[in-house]
């Protein structure tokens, strides 16, 4: 079977004024329709990496790679009309804040229903029906309010529960998603992932979740990729976790504080030039 | 460290005093600013004006009131002979004349801006941050200014104090603050919550210093680049009232006042009334290619 | 147990949202001793941080009482109160003034309750949250996140009070630098005998940090633990234990 997306050597270039700097230096994966996550701190490029697979480096940035392909498609050549088909209905990206990616003259079911529109063919009450049982999908409690409220009426996290229906509701093949549960409770953030893991398990969805919480990414993907410096510094499968050999790793989970007690002061990490090589 | 070359001290991630801080701020804002020549150009058309101001005595060829043999000089037509720019109905030069008429049109310029941003970021700002009645009040009586045509206002004002170049600078200046104040409203309204003003509240400080110190900064840019995009619109309206006889007075070389007396020979002589015109046009323009890139480089919202 | 330091009974907080009066803090009490630190812990809408605003007079009090070192505090808050009682916000990207430098932050406290030895204590309070003397002159978009926390805590305490208010102060950074920025925290309280009330929505966080905490779900007290019984997962209430649950991470249903 064929990966459904595979990237060799991704580099994302931003030109500075002290000439370009790579924010991702030589990122390859494969990725099937599995779970994989991204760990690493601010700045070590796994929100490029995210960005760069769907196409959106922000200006002035440039993304190259040797291949960059999903489902046979090869992104690096794509044209406007094929990013058209492709994002949205079958590769989306779940933002991590909500602010920014909801529309806030549009109320919430305007703008599933826009989602919907586009990619399947069913009587408006159908969609409808669709877009409530999202938003009851991903633990909105009173799913017909929010389907009338604006963006601006919700709370951050109804609004990130919104925004992530609105991803899921055209059940895409692609999932990248950012840092989606980062602004949730933790309740809520069980649930969420939850309905991702679902859509995995049941439609074989292929899941990139971005996060820089170690513990949370190890105990619900498959596989992990721990970046630094815009490089991948170790992959590991999640249940291997504890034999992590990058010191990077190591580091990144013993600095969380654990509910049933530990060291104290906590250990930090030590940065090592060396690792950025 | 006194070593360093000057742009490196400058550009210095680690101030070593206040001042280099500030300089290194300035500098970044210079260095982002240069980049845009078009802002450049407008830039170069304003200190052209002040430079052109201060020296009129010096670049000005002959007397800007007192006009030239009335039988040989009137109406010499431009780019012929002793007088650049031609003369007019009385023999002046109006190179000369414009000169002259630069001082004006930066007073006017000056004042108005020395008048009126004050007094709008004064009651935008704390209108703003006390909001409730404080609001109510000072945003009713800015709502009236606004009510009125600006040109329309200045006329009335001007009117019933008298015409003169002086009146018709507080005119202008009544008239121009209320934009400013709902600038300067709006920008408090979206900060007077935020964290960082909070955090000035639990140390203790009082409204005065969060208003003076705090919001007003923040609110200072986008109202200068509003004023220096309103600038042209200013000169506009005092070249409007000179037109109208109602700002400077005969003899005064103002632009304005300069396009009216033209006007009645605009046929047959048609640089009278045109060399001012094209005089008022480049000094707009300097004014607004200016505003557009200091918003480019100091308004917050719009740099990324 | 002697006298406490900080005390909220019964309190009560409404907003008014236009019409409609939305109950944000709904009769929680809390007492803490000289010294403690207290957790609130609880998920977004709590009004776990309503509290922390109420107790320093951001937010406005409907009914109950806040008593400082047994005196009842009065409103607006005097100019005693803000040398007692300082405030770490939650996102150091949106609580230092964009245009002020560290040092103008810094010293600001100072010119507004009449310090004397300025230049002395800033320095003093840089170092102490361990930032050199090169980072006074920065401004904020020269600093990283963990840096401007850093600058966020030297603010609070060069005023020196003994009780500092914590709203998640940790949430918005790096797991790294969090474990940098609960050192600096742990390290200034025990050096400076703080009183610590701290917000979080990270029950490890609070572990970590706090002797005792409550937990809140829609502006009331669920329950209150210690830090053994929550480091042991002896929660009493359903609540409390769907968030420890949830804490450990994702477990397939």
């Amino acid at each position: 079977m064929t990966p459904l997306l595979t990237v060799e050597d991704l580099r994302v270039t931003f030109p500075t004024r002290q000439g370009p700097s790579e924010v991702v230096r030589g990122v390859t994966f494969t990725l099937g329709r599995e779970r994989l996550g991204i760990v690493g701190e601010s700045g070590s490029g796994k929100s490029q990496t995210g960005r760069a697979i769907l196409g959106l480096t922000p200006p002035p940035g440039k993304a190259t790679a040797k291949t960059l392909s999903f489902d046979g498609i090869d992104l690096r050549k794509a044209s406007a009309a094929t990013w058209r088909s492709l994002r949205g209905a079958r590769m989306s990206m779940v933002m991590q804040d909500p602010k920014f990616s909801l529309n806030p003259v549009m109320t919430i079911g305007k703008q599933l229903m826009e989602a919907l529109k586009f990619n399947a063919e069913e009587s408006r009450a159908e969609a409808r029906a669709r877009a409530i049982a999202m938003l009851e999908a991903v633990q909105i409690r009173d799913p017909e309010r929010v389907f009338r409220a604006y963006p601006h009426e919700l709370s951050g996290g109804m609004g990130q529960r919104a925004m992530i229906a609105m991803m899921l509701v055209t059940e895409p093949d692609l999932l990248i998603a950012d840092e989606p549960t980062s602004a949730l409770d933790v309740t809520v953030q069980v649930e969420v992932l939850r309905i991702l893991d679902r859509l995995v398990q049941d439609r074989g969805m292929g899941l990139i979740f971005i996060s820089h919480d170690l513990r949370l990414v190890s105990s619900f993907c498959d596989r992990v990729l721990v970046m630094y410096a815009g490089r991948v510094v170790e992959e590991l499968s999640s249940a291997n976790l504890a034999e992590a050999r990058h010191p990077y790793t190591r580091g990144l989970m013993n600095c969380l504080p654990k509910i049933e007690g530990g060291l104290r002061p906590l250990p930090v990490l030590e940065r090592d030039a060396e690792w950025a090589r | 460290m006194t070593a360093l070359p000057r742009r490196e001290w400058l550009l210095s991630d680690r101030p070593e005093s206040r001042r280099q801080a500030r300089l290194g701020q300035a500098y970044r804002t210079w260095l982002a600013f240069r980049t845009n020549w078009l802002a450049m150009i407008g830039l170069g058309i304003v200190v052209a004006l002040v430079l052109v101001a201060i020296f009129a005595d010096v670049i000005a060829p002959y007397d800007p009131i007192v006009g030239g043999d009335l039988r040989t000089e009137r109406f010499v037509e431009p780019f012929t002979g002793n007088h650049f720019l031609g003369t007019d109905d009385l023999s002046r030069d109006i190179f000369s004349r414009i000169v002259h008429g630069a001082r004006l049109t930066l007073m006017v310029v000056a004042l108005v801006a020395v008048i009126a941003t004050p007094i709008g970021l004064l009651v935008g700002t704390t209108s703003g941050y006390f909001g409730g009645w404080v609001d109510t009040i000072l945003m009713r009586i800015t709502d009236i200014f606004l009510a009125f045509p600006r040109l329309i206002l200045a006329l009335a004002f001007v009117a019933a104090l008298g015409p003169g170049i002086e009146n018709a600078i507080i005119a202008i200046a009544i008239t121009s603050w209320p934009p400013y104040a709902r600038l300067a409203r709006a920008e408090t309204l979206t900060i007077r919550d935020s964290d960082y003003i909070n955090a000035a509240r639990l140390q203790g400080a009082s409204s005065l210093r969060i208003l003076w110190g705090h919001i007003t900064p923040l609110c200072l840019s986008s109202v200068i680049i509003r004023v220096t995009l309103d600038m042209a619109g200013i000169i506009l309206t005092a070249a409007g009232l000179g037109f109208l006889g109602l700002g400077a007075q005969p003899p005064q070389p103002e632009w304005g006042a300069m396009i009216a007396s033209g006007r009645r020979f605009l046929i047959d002589q048609w640089w009278v009334a045109t060399m001012p015109g094209i005089a008022i046009f480049i000094v707009s323009l300097g004014f607004n290619l200016l505003g557009d890139g200091l918003r480019d480089v100091l308004d917050p919202k719009a740099r990324k | 147990m002697g006298a406490l330091k900080l005390e909220a009974e019964a309190l009560e907080v409404t907003f008014r949202r236009g019409r409609e009066v939305v109950p944000a803090v709904r009769g929680v009490s809390i007492a803490v001793s000289p010294g403690e630190s207290f957790g609130i812990v609880g998920e977004s809408g709590s009004g776990k941080s309503t509290v922390l605003r109420a107790i320093c007079g951001l937010a406005p009090t409907s009914a109950g009482a806040i008593r400082l070192d047994g005196r009842q505090l009065t409103a607006p808050r005097d100019a005693a109160f803000y040398r007692q009682v300082q405030m770490v916000f939650q996102d150091p990207y949106a609580s230092l003034h964009p245009r002020h430098s560290v040092d103008s932050v810094l010293s600001e406290p100072l010119a507004i309750h009449r310090f004397d030895r300025r230049e002395e204590r800033i320095e003093r309070a840089l170092a102490d949250v361990g930032l050199g003397p090169d980072f006074r002159f920065r401004y904020p978009h020269q600093l990283s996140g963990g840096q401007r926390q850093r600058v966020a805590v030297a603010r609070a305490l060069i005023l020196e009070p003994d009780v500092l208010l914590l709203d998640e102060p940790t949430s918005a950074l790096d797991a790294s630098i969090q474990a940098e920025v609960l050192n600096l925290l742990d390290r200034l309280r025990s050096e400076r005998g703080l009183t610590y009330v701290m917000v979080s929505h990270d029950l490890a966080v609070v572990a970590h940090m706090c002797d005792r905490l409550i937990v809140m779900q829609n502006g009331q007290v669920v329950e209150e633990l210690t830090r053994q019984a929550l480091s042991a997962h002896r929660a009493q209430q359903d609540y409390t234990r769907k968030l420890l649950a949830a804490s450990a991470g994702y477990t397939p249903a």
